[in-house]
């Protein structure tokens, strides 16, 4: 079933009025034309209007590159911080003020190469944090290089010859190291991200959503993808099944395809409430 | 109440009563001898009233998480030791031109890399002030006694929320695990600086509003949203490519300090009016120093002893004048020649300036300091 | 669905947002839309079902579809 048709036949969240989450002024955003990072941002709107959270009560950190640019576009409390730290920092927030909604924008460098310790522990301490990877195989920002996720054999400017070196998934990751919430979606499926986001948004603990977007002016060009609709179309459509297609599927159909939606969840303490209620609680003898 | 007043105390468990006095309450650190001792005291400490301790999982982790507790309104601190100060200095970077309040602490031990773990030093002075990239404002305390650790934390605090911006605290590995007796101060007794509060409507808020020196820092979550980068940026926040903005934004983090170097100086004079030798020395070298010159004096030698708290920005106008009315000027250090420099610099060719340095891990004695002294009286 | 439905579509184009990566024309199922030099128009706007994936996938904030 096309979007479009799913389009037709949920209850629209379309015509959306973006300004109300936005800082206006701010826009046009830096992204190349056809990036997804647009695509990925106007689903997140989506999913806070339908979260139904306060503007003054969210806060958003991001780390450094082309993904981590989307705190200064949104009119919430933003943080746009070192390379690879922003989980560190929104864990010092998170904990700090708790009755925040944190979400943590991060791009696939950012969060699995220089973040990739701060990701695992987050993890791990399973402390509310929402935190979106934005996945588009590339550095985009110091002009294409390879990142922990370019498939094997593609071309980046520090790959002429072919990356050598086998991709992460981060959603194996964020669920071996102990994230509750765990899921995928992409651009190109944008109502569904919308929902999964929604998901992510409301589970209490560390909620990962994997998200493949496209680079057309790096990763694209050098790979002889022909434009963003042809990178969304092989990458993000027929690159990926639904958890609920997968089902149905032979094992051979599934060869070399990501999984999207929600692929792991799990009720685990959080850390906030468990520093509230064991540490907390203990030193002050309640 | 007054029974418990009288502690005797290890210089990093003094560092945590002067963090609790200042009103820290968030801590977030990662274990290092020879500061460990703090992260220790204050996980027990804060939970009880009411604050924040968490370990991450490495030293770059810790400044970020304390900066994020600080952006959220929390007195933060992080401490460690040199090869995590040498971790720490992205984020320290991070706070300078963000503005964001916070205090660490680094006791200071052998180096380079892994160094000497165990064995005092003083080779993170440059480091405090030169470690991270970039121009950038920086105030580093130098207490030399346990009694000294907690009121300059206390200090330490007041100025990174008075001029907000990071503060250093440095001390060697000898006061950090010596015990003293000290006294904990009653509250009211020493000043206790709280950030100042945002009282503007929100729209007419700017977190880097020019109008103002030290413009104020709203907490995140107080309906207060704004934009905080590490890049460069305009008075709202928001990076900013334009090169007259790029420069007003570094010169003001830097005048905001600049321009208070005169409360921000604070020194320790031991018989200097009248002396002819005088020794400039820091942390457990200045102890030495202070035995140096009374036994100078005893033998009938003017030597006096000036002792800076306040490292960075460096004593400037105290070692100017110094220099001109003395013969010279002893600087003992744990290090191969750092301060002496900065001495040199301002003595400007007005009197003899000498180091004296050790790295072998052991301390200066006085009778190291005291020779040197004989030497320059002559 | 009759007559009725004649009332044409409002598609709201931003050409200052709009950076012409052409995502919404190779998406629209009706081909309602095509890029003018450097930016989206609307070519034939009685082909538009409203289904508004142009605005979903369009990373720019840059066209919608006002009923």
């Amino acid at each position: 079933m096309s979007e479009g048709t799913v389009a037709k036949k949920q209850k629209l969240s379309v015509p959306f009025d973006y300004d109300k989450y936005l800082r206006p002024k701010k826009l046009p955003h830096i992204w190349c034309p056809g990036c997804g990072h647009g695509i990925v941002l106007k689903a997140l709107l989506r999913a806070i209007e339908a979260s139904g959270l306060n503007k003054d009560d969210i806060c958003m950190v991001s780390g450094i590159g082309c993904s981590s640019r989307t705190p200064g576009y949104v009119d919430f409390n933003t943080m746009h911080s070192l390379h690879g730290r922003a989980f560190a920092f929104a864990t010092g927030i998170k904990f700090a003020k708790p009755n925040m909604k944190v979400i943590v924008i991060t791009g696939d460098g950012d969060a699995l190469a220089i973040g990739g310790n701060h990701f695992i522990h987050t993890c791990r301490r399973n402390i509310d944090l929402t935190v979106l990877v934005y996945t588009n195989a590339i550095y985009g920002m110091t002009g294409g290089q390879y990142s922990p996720t370019t498939p094997l054999g593609d071309i980046a400017t520090t790959s002429r010859y072919g990356n050598i070196e086998p991709p992460f998934d981060a959603c194996k990751m964020a669920e071996a190291a102990g994230a509750s919430f765990v899921a995928r979606g992409t651009a190109y499926h944008t109502l569904e991200l919308e929902k999964t986001i929604l998901e992510a948004i409301k589970h209490k603990g560390t909620s990962v959503v994997d998200i493949i977007d496209a680079c057309p002016t790096y990763y694209g060009r050098m790979n002889k993808y022909k434009s963003a609709t042809h990178m969304m179309e092989v990458i993000e459509k027929d690159g990926t099944v639904s958890v609920k297609q997968a089902d149905k599927l032979p094992p051979e159909k599934l060869e070399g395809k990501l999984l999207r939606g929600v692929l792991y969840k799990t009720d685990r303490p959080e850390y906030c409430e468990q520093y509230a209620t064991q540490v907390m609680g203990k030193a002050t003898g309640k | 109440m007054a029974e418990h007043k009288k502690k005797l105390l290890q210089g990093n468990e003094a560092c945590v009563e002067g963090a609790i006095y200042a009103g820290c309450k968030f801590y977030a650190g990662y274990p290092i001898t020879p500061s460990t001792e703090i992260a220790e005291g204050l996980s027990v400490r804060l939970p009880k009233i009411g604050g924040k301790f968490i370990q991450m999982e490495d030293e770059i982790a810790s400044i970020a998480a304390a900066i994020g507790g600080s952006l959220a309104g929390l007195k933060s601190l992080t401490a460690t030791s040199g090869p995590g100060f040498s971790l720490k200095q992205e984020g320290l970077g991070y706070a300078c031109i963000a503005e964001i309040p916070l205090v660490i602490i680094n006791v200071m031990r052998g180096g380079p890399s892994t160094g000497y773990p165990t064995g005092p030093s003083q080779a993170d002075i440059m480091q405090a002030k030169w470690g991270t990239h970039g121009d950038h404002p920086a105030i580093a305390l130098t207490p030399a006694y346990v009694q000294e650790i907690l009121t300059e934390t206390v200090r330490a605090f007041n100025l990174s929320e008075k001029y907000r911006t990071p503060v250093i605290v440095l001390y060697d590995e000898i006061i950090g695990h010596m015990r003293e007796p000290i006294t904990i101060p009653e509250p009211g007794e020493l000043e206790v600086i709280d950030r100042e509060k945002v009282t503007c409507p929100p729209d007419e808020y700017f977190p880097y509003d020019e109008r103002f020196e030290v413009p104020p820092l709203a907490p995140f979550g107080t309906g207060y949203r704004y934009h905080v980068t590490g890049l460069n940026h305009k008075k709202d926040g928001f990076p900013t490519n334009d090169s007259k903005q790029i420069n007003e934004n570094n010169l003001r983090i830097m005048r905001k300090i600049e321009n208070h170097k005169a409360e921000i100086w604070k020194n320790e004079e031991v018989s200097l009016k009248d002396a002819d030798v005088a020794v400039f020395s820091i942390g457990s070298t200045a102890r030495s120093a202070n035995f140096a010159v009374k036994a100078a004096r005893e033998a009938g030698i003017k030597a006096g002893l000036l002792r800076p708290l306040t490292i960075w920005p460096f004593p400037d106008a105290a070692v100017k004048e110094l220099a001109k009315r003395v013969k010279a000027i002893i600087v003992p250090e744990l290090n191969l020649g750092q301060m002496v420099l900065e001495v040199e610099r301002c003595a400007g060719g007005a009197c003899k300036v000498e180091g004296i340095h050790r790295v072998d891990g052991e301390p200066i004695t006085p009778a190291q300091i005291l020779e040197i002294i004989k030497k320059h009286a002559k | 669905m009759g007559e009725a439905a004649l009332k044409l579509p409002n598609i709201r184009i931003n050409e200052k947002l709009c950076k012409g990566c052409s995502i919404c024309v190779d998406f629209c199922p009706t081909n309602v839309l095509e890029i003018k030099g450097t930016v989206v128009a609307v070519k034939d706007l009685a082909a538009c079902t409203r289904c508004q994936l142009c605005d979903l996938r369009c990373p720019d904030f840059a066209i919608s579809v006002i009923d």
